[in-house]
Parts: structure tokens; C-alpha cells; sequence
């Protein structure tokens, strides 16, 4: 189900005082299978952007189009396109209102009219995928701790079988060892399921691992869209917006400028490790 | 979808409408409407279109937003009319519709109730279109003060209306972002018969009262730890003070009260 945004523009609170632009043209592919990351400053438009992918807002201008289907278009129903992508939003934790996590998990596959067996195949199949053990069922999912929570509305949207799945800042809040497993859970998904995978977040590290490609927000636009390597290769673009590259990334460029032969878009440790120590190798013999 | 409930609606702006004392506002808005059902002649309503006009023009304030505080009592005003221009005895018949007649006193009425109620509802949204929720409480506390000798919680009740003022828009917000958090996972607040909506708030409103609660008790929590014990021996950052300008409108407001009686008592 490829995505394409054409000239997408929005505007919160038009003809009013308060208006705010949010979008500002912007347009981008996402291919079948891809892993995206977008990354930008805070009030950058990211968490707009993805509302627009599942019909949540509707674009001031623009088109979007989800597997050839343009559904800003009045005959679409959203609710078809809401099956197909799934959206986790900032602090998901938040909407979780049912008595027992069960129930919970369960709104959103009910909501598309599906049959109890089915319903509860995926629940379960859900709670597998996010690691959420399957004693826990009938708990209340306010008992379990800020990590679980967030599984289990993780565990809420995939229980629908989405073909896009889009998390606005899976990791926020959580503790290192919670994001590290949030984010493995969400690259695992990826690689099982392969369903288009959308990231948000503010941390280029989170990113860099996963991403086929990144787009770069800054005030509502796209400032650079391209592989993490095409991406990171414009450091000082990032810099200037107060984002910056991996710490490996930048060590790797450190060192290019003091003369060792290492490229500068350099994406991961032990790619870094290979380049020093052939470099360290070379100058000894030498 | 919440966002154009206009009343307690604050537009930051620079007028000598907007920098006038709270306390004068108040006291002036609580003239305008008295004076509003202090006139018995439609040939009165042209001082206070006049004095509306006056500020309206002053203040810059966008017409289209006056309008929108009209826009959510539309029902209590036709109640209002049609109640009266029904079910006043007295005066001529002048159309008859089943067991309702209209009357000539009827009619009379109802024209001047619709009118008193508009009038008061574009005087009060004027004070809070142009009078920040933070002033607009400061210059409450200062009225009732006075009476905090008899028991009025002047101080307390300020307090509780600037943070439930200081909440409004962050509950709108969240109300917003948890409804396309269900929206999301398919839920529907929009279709289906009454039973069916009714239900499909539940989603909307235990992770909303939850929320509350949770802000509620870290708004707690923040106010203690900061030494917050009430209003007594409380200084304010900023004093309000009386100025020359606020007498001006005072002025101002009370020629037009002037007129009003001048039009009720001499005029026909
Ligand atoms: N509901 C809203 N009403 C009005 N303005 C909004 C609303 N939501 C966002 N904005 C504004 O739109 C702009 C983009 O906001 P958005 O939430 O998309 O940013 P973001 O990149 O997701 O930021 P963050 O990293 O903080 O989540 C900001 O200027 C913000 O103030
Ligand atoms: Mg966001």
C-alpha cells in the first residue's frame, strides 16, 4: 500500500487570530515495505503529518493517496482507510478505558464488525507480538506499569491487522531499557509483517538503526528526505536545526577532518570499528 | 469542533479597551446591562447600539466573533421570543394559531426580551473577548473583597475559577487528541441513535475524567510544594491600579446611561 503526499499544506484554527500554519507543501513516496523515520523539532508538524495519513485531518491543500486511492476525496470512507493504517499516537497509554486489557485490546477489532473468534484470535495474537503474557488478559490495565500500558495500546492498534503502522513517539517517557524494547518490538513487527512502518521521534540514534529513509521536519516543511546516509551526509543542515547526527556519525566526521580515511556517513558502531581499525592497521605498517 | 464556543474566549489585543482596570470593566459591563432592561422604548436601543458600536470600533474587535457568542444561546432566545410573544394576555389579538394568540402586548414584549437578551449577551462577551481569564478573574476578587467580612470566599472562589478557566482549553485539547487516539482504532462519535452515542462516549470519558483527576492532584502537589496556603497576606505581582483612562470610560458609560433615562422619562 504506497503512500504518496503531494503538495500537502495545513493550517490549525484558519481565519482566526490564533491560525498557525502546521504544513507547508509538503510532499514525499513511501514504498511497499519501507521503514521510515521522520524526525524534526518540536512543533516541526510531525505528529500533523501522520494524522492526515489515516484521514484525521483533512489537508487546507494538497492530496494524499494511499495505495493509488486519494483519500482526501468526500466518497472515501474513513473507516476503511482507518483499517488499513494503524495509528499509535504520543502517549497512547492515555486512551486505554476498558475494564480489563482483554476488552481493551479488543475496541478496535470490534470496531470493524468482525466475528468474537476472530476478535479474540487477534487479541491474543497481539498481546504475542507486543509481549504482553497472555495471564494478564484479565487484568485491569491500569494495574500494569507505564511500559506495559503503552504495549497494550501498541497491542490495540495492531490487533487490528493494519497494513500501514504509523507510532508517533512509541518511546517517549519510557525508561532505556523500555525503549530499547519498544523499539526491537516495533523492528521485529516490521520485519515479520512487513507492513510500511512510520516512526516519529526525536532522537536521530532511534532512528538511524531502523530507517530505510528519514525525513528531515523543520517549521512545517521537509527540509531533507533521503536514506539515513543522505541524510546524515548534510550534518551541518542538522546542526542548524538544532538536530544534530549519532554520536558515531559525528565521531566518524571528527576523525575524517584529522586526516583518518573513514567515510563521513558512517551509521553504526561497528561499521566505525571495521574503518579504524583497518585505518590504525595501514598506518603501522606504513 | 470545540474550538468555536466564543464566550470566555480572550483575543489578546492593545486597545484602550483591552488595558482598562478589570474592576472598571466589570463594574461598567454590570451598568450597560441594567441599564439594557432599564429601557422601555425602541428608540432607547439606539444608545446602547450606539455605546456597543463605540466599543466594538475601539477595541477592533472581529465582528464574526460577536456573532459566534450569539450563536450557541440562539435556542434560549427563540424560547425566550416565541414564549412571550405566546403567552402574554393583554392588548389586542392580532393573529390567532390554534389556541395561541398573538397579541399586541405579546409581540411588545417579545421584541424587547429578544433585544435585552442579545444586547446582554454581546455586552458580557465583549468583556471577556477583550479582558484576559486572568484579569478578568483579578478584577472579581477585588470587587468581592469587601465581602469576604461576611463570609464571601473572595480569594478562594478567585482561585477556583482561574484554574478552571486555566483548564478549559487544556481539557478541550485532550478531549480532542483522545477522541482521534478512538477515532483511530475505529470508534464513531458521530452516527447511530442516542443509546449508541451515549455508549461510545465511554471511551472519550474515562481516559478524560482519569486524566483530570491525575492534573487535579499534580496541580495539588505543585501548589503545596510552593507554600500555597490561601489568600491570606498574599501579594500580587501586579497591582491594579486606577487610571486616568478608566475614568474616561466610566465617563462615558454613564452619559449613556444618562440618555437612556433621559429617553425612557422625557421622550416617546
Ligand atoms: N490542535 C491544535 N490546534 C492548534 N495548533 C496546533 C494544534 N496541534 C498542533 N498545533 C500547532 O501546529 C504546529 C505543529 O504541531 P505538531 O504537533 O504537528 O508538531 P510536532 O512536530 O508533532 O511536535 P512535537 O515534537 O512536540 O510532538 C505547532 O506550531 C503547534 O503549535
Ligand atoms: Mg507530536
Amino acid at each position: 500500500m504506497p503512500i504518496k503526499v503531494e503538495n500537502l499544506s495545513f493550517v490549525y484554527n484558519e481565519g482566526t487570530p490564533y491560525a498557525t500554519v502546521a504544513l507547508n507543501n509538503v510532499t514525499f513516496e513511501i514504498q511497499d515495505e519501507e521503514f521510515v523515520g521522520i524526525i524534526g523539532h518540536t512543533g516541526s508538524g510531525k505528529s500533523t503529518l501522520i494524522q492526515h495519513l489515516n484521514g484525521l485531518l483533512k489537508p487546507t491543500s494538497g492530496k494524499i493517496y494511499i495505495n493509488g486511492v486519494d483519500i482526501t476525496d468526500k466518497k472515501v470512507s474513513l473507516k476503511d482507510i482507518r483499517k488499513e493504517v494503524g495509528l499509535v499516537f504520543q502517549y497512547p497509554e492515555y486512551q486505554l478505558f476498558e475494564e480489563t486489557i482483554f476488552k481493551d485490546i479488543a475496541f478496535g477489532p470490534t470496531n470493524l464488525g468482525l466475528s468474537e473468534e476472530e476478535i479474540e484470535k487477534r487479541v491474543y495474537e497481539a498481546m504475542d507480538i507486543v509481549g504482553i503474557s497472555r495471564e494478564l488478559a484479565d487484568k485491569s490495565p491500569f494495574e500494569v506499569s507505564g511500559g506495559q500500558k503503552r504495549r497494550i495500546a501498541i497491542a490495540g492498534i495492531l490487533a487490528m491487522k493494519p497494513r500501514i503502522l504509523i507510532l508517533d513517539e512509541p518511546t517517549a517517557g519510557l525508561d532505556p531499557k523500555g525503549r530499547e524494547e519498544i523499539l526491537n518490538k516495533i523492528k521485529e513487527i516490521h520485519d515479520k509483517y512487513k507492513m510500511i512502518t512510520i516512526l516519529v521521534s526525536h532522537s536521530m540514534e532511534d532512528i538511524a538503526r531502523f530507517a530505510d529513509k528519514i525525513i528531515v521536519m523543520n517549521k512545517g516543511r521537509i527540509e531533507i528526505i533521503g536514506t539515513p546516509r543522505e541524510v546524515f551526509r548534510e550534518a551541518e543542515k542538522l546542526e542548524k536545526m538544532g538536530l544534530g547526527v549519532p554520536q558515531i556519525t559525528s565521531l566518524a566526521r571528527e576523525l575524517q577532518k584529522k586526516g583518518v580515511t573513514i567515510p563521513e556517513d558512517i551509521l553504526t558502531i561497528e561499521e566505525a570499528k571495521e574503518y579504524i581499525i583497518r585505518y590504525l592497521r595501514g598506518t603501522k605498517n606504513v | 469542533m470545540f474550538r468555536n464556543i466564543t464566550i470566555g474566549q480572550y483575543i489578546p489585543g492593545d486597545s484602550v479597551v483591552h488595558k482598562l482596570d478589570p474592576r472598571i470593566k466589570i463594574i461598567i459591563t454590570f451598568i450597560f446591562i441594567v441599564a439594557i432592561f432599564f429601557i422601555n422604548k425602541l428608540s432607547g436601543y439606539i444608545f446602547a447600539v450606539l455605546y456597543l458600536y463605540l466599543v466594538i470600533a475601539i477595541s477592533k474587535t472581529p465582528f464574526s466573533y460577536i456573532l459566534k457568542g450569539l450563536r450557541p444561546v440562539i435556542i434560549i432566545l427563540l424560547l425566550t421570543v416565541s414564549l412571550n410573544m405566546f403567552f402574554t394576555p393583554g392588548g389586542t389579538v392580532l393573529y390567532t394559531l390554534g389556541p395561541l394568540k398573538v397579541t399586541t402586548s405579546g409581540l411588545r414584549l417579545a421584541v424587547f426580551m429578544g433585544l435585552r437578551l442579545i444586547f446582554l449577551i454581546i455586552g458580557t462577551s465583549l468583556l471577556t473577548l477583550t479582558t484576559s481569564p486572568i484579569s478578568l478573574t483579578d478584577g472579581i476578587e477585588h470587587i468581592l473583597k469587601p465581602f469576604s467580612r461576611i463570609g464571601v470566599p473572595a480569594h478562594e472562589l478567585a482561585m477556583m475559577m482561574t484554574i478552571a478557566l486555566r483548564f478549559i482549553p487544556t481539557l478541550i485539547e485532550e478531549t480532542e487528541k483522545i477522541m482521534k487516539a478512538q477515532m483511530a482504532r475505529g470508534a464513531d462519535f458521530e452516527s447511530g441513535n442516542i443509546v449508541k452515542r451515549a455508549k461510545g462516549l465511554v471511551p472519550l470519558l474515562v481516559p478524560l475524567f482519569i486524566s483530570a483527576f491525575r492534573r487535579a492532584d499534580e496541580l495539588a502537589v505543585a501548589m503545596e510544594s510552593r507554600c500555597y496556603r490561601g489568600g491570606q497576606n498574599r501579594t500580587r505581582m501586579k497591582q491594579l491600579k486606577i487610571q486616568p483612562r478608566d475614568y474616561e470610560a466610566l465617563a462615558v458609560t454613564l452619559i449613556m446611561v444618562l440618555l437612556i433615562v433621559w429617553n425612557r422619562v422625557w421622550t416617546w
